[in-house]
């Protein structure tokens, strides 16, 4: 599903991007280098043979875990802002947003 | 090339919400209009370590959805998560749907130019609904009462070509979902948005051009405005031997044009992949019918109903249910009626109208089903005449009450009895000997003035076909 999934290595520049992450030279090197080391390491799953095995994001057969649509009370808005670096009005007050 | 002529192709995405009590995946209330930051809980504003519970309510409503729409329902579907930085996402990624959605196919009806037809759907899903952000000055604002809210999106085909299918299409899958009770459908208060996808082709041509994504469409006239001017740009820019690059551009309605927002080089890269806290949802035949047992009337069962239970013609039928909340209305005022059609006619004719000019809703008039089929009573009974049921109609409008009360403390009821229209016959043949004269000359519309003589000097209340009648009688002799 990744625009690069079928690439040998990762390229670290992108994922970094991706990330909001500034990577100076010596890091993405660093970073590549474990990185390949680990894709090559999950690699190995590709030996196994799995002609006609469903393919499934889980490993326990439980499907339907649902909750009935009751409201509950949550957090007051003091808690819910307790956190935050800045709020104003009960909002939480972030950098301007560009887009 | 620049004479070429161009067609648009149009596809929508809408995002719906859902009418349930609690959130999708926490119990937060989803009530709206509530202080900032009092519906929240840690689920909702992404707390790491928190793990989300799938609503049932709103996997019940969307598979409804897809049933009134005709879609198929996925025996099995699943949750996944779209990464993307925003501060509307706290935890980075939204829980959406990708490759397992909840519906599949369908279609809307829609009233166009040559008749029905229907657009095609692509999918539906469901999703959480994210913070609402404020832009002010210097700094924005992040409100995450609608965080987490269950979020249907539908998807269409590309498969308009018009501003206006565009729009019918939308009334069409709005007033589907008002049927279905899912949603409020609400334009203006958000809880149905909608992004709209528009390409240009060379007429003939098969595959399609580049699209821009059009976004910031709160409201009908938005779609209409915002796509005639962007198959406009796109046109002006093919003609002159430009391209069109695939970006998203923002509706300004001021400017009463699109404005460049991103280009596809800064496009996202969602990066799904499957929902790990999430397990997948399979819905059983069994399951699906027994909601299906539940399933309202859909607006075409709804037209078939109205024509052949109230004997109404089609057109009719079709105006009537082509809105949920005038169907209902007519309704209530016609089941008690003995003059369904009507009664149709009032609610077709001056009650659109008047709404129309109010902007009010029908379901908060003045004018009660009750009123306006007493009203239809009075009429067929011959009790108050036409003019005078119209006058009556505009006064229950604007200020409810009882037709019956209203006609007897006014003394309007129509008066049919000969014998004291007789003098006011006279009267008037006396008062316009000429237009009498013309008459007998042989002038049969003579006949119409001196009747609107008689109906003046009843002040509105003689029975017209009466006085007509009686005129007649007269000038004979």
């Amino acid at each position: 599903m990744a625009s690069n999934s079928d690439q040998q290595s990762m390229d670290v520049n992108y994922i970094a991007r991706l990330a909001r992450m500034n990577l100076d030279a010596l890091e993405a090197r660093q970073f590549q280098t474990q990185m390949d080391g680990i894709v090559d390491y999950v690699r190995q799953l590709s030996e196994l043979d799995v002609e006609g095995v469903e393919p499934t994001a889980h490993a326990a057969p439980i499907q339907n875990v649902f909750r009935e649509d009751l409201a509950q009370p949550g957090l007051t808005q003091e808690q819910a802002l307790a956190n935050a670096p800045a709020q104003s009005g009960g909002q939480f007050i972030v950098p301007k947003i560009v887009e | 090339m620049s004479a070429a002529r161009y067609e648009a192709v149009i596809g929508l995405e809408v995002h719906v919400q859902l009418k349930t009590r609690s959130k999708m995946f926490c119990g937060c209330a989803t009530s709206f209009g509530a202080e900032p930051n009092t519906n929240v809980c840690p689920v909702c504003l992404g707390y790491p370590g928190t793990m989300p519970v799938m609503n049932r309510e709103a996997i019940r409503l969307t598979v409804l959805s897809g049933l009134m729409l005709g879609c198929r329902i996925n025996p099995r579907s699943k949750f996944d998560r779209k990464s993307y930085f925003y501060p509307d996402m706290p935890k980075n990624y939204q829980i959406t749907q990708y490759d397992q959605p909840l519906c599949l196919g369908g279609g809307v009806e829609i009233e166009g130019a040559s008749g029905l037809a229907t657009v095609p759907l692509t999918r539906i899903h469901l999703e959480e609904d994210v913070a609402k952000n404020m832009h002010f000055a210097t700094c924005s604002g992040v409100d995450f009462n609608r965080a987490g809210s269950p979020l249907m999106e539908i998807v269409s085909e590309p498969a308009m070509h018009t501003p206006e299918q565009a729009v019918a299409y939308l009334q069409g899958l709005k007033q589907t979902l008002m049927y279905a009770g899912v949603s409020d459908c609400n334009l203006e208060e958000g809880n149905m948005r909608c992004d709209v996808n528009v390409s240009l082709r060379p007429v003939g041509a098969t595959a399609l051009g580049t699209k821009a994504e059009l976004k910031n469409l709160n409201s009908f006239k938005s779609v209409l405005l915002a796509l005639r001017a962007e198959i406009g740009r796109q046109e002006q820019l093919l003609r002159e031997g430009g391209r069109v690059v695939q970006e998203t551009r923002r509706w300004d309605v001021e400017a009463g044009a699109t404005f460049l927002m991103r280009t596809k080089e800064d496009a996202h890269d969602y990066r799904y992949f499957p929902e790990p806290d999430l397990m997948p949802v399979v819905l059983s035949e069994q399951q699906i019918a027994e909601w299906a047992r539940g399933l309202p009337e859909t607006p075409r069962q709804r037209r078939a109903r109205f024509a052949s239970e109230y004997s109404l013609p089609e057109y009719d039928a079709r105006v009537l249910a082509a809105d949920k909340a005038v169907g209902d209305y007519f309704e209530a005022a016609a089941r008690g009626s003995k003059a369904p059609k009507i009664v149709s006619n009032w609610v077709m004719t001056e009650m659109l109208r008047r709404l129309g000019e109010t902007g009010q809703e029908i379901a908060a008039v003045q004018i009660t089903p009750a009123a306006l089929a007493e009203l239809v009573e009075l009429t067929e009974a011959g009790a108050i005449n036409s003019n005078t049921a119209r006058e009556l109609f505009g006064e229950l409008f604007a200020n409810g009450g009882s037709p019956r009360a209203l006609v007897e403390a006014r003394g309007l009821a129509q008066v049919s009895d000969s014998g004291a229209l007789q003098a006011l016959v006279d009267q008037a043949i006396r008062e316009n000997a000429k237009s009498a004269e013309d008459f007998r000359g042989g002038k049969a519309v003579a006949l119409k003035f001196l009747t609107g003589q008689v109906m003046r000097l009843s002040r509105g209340k003689a029975n017209p076909q009466l006085a007509a009648q009686l005129l007649e009688e007269r000038l004979k002799k």
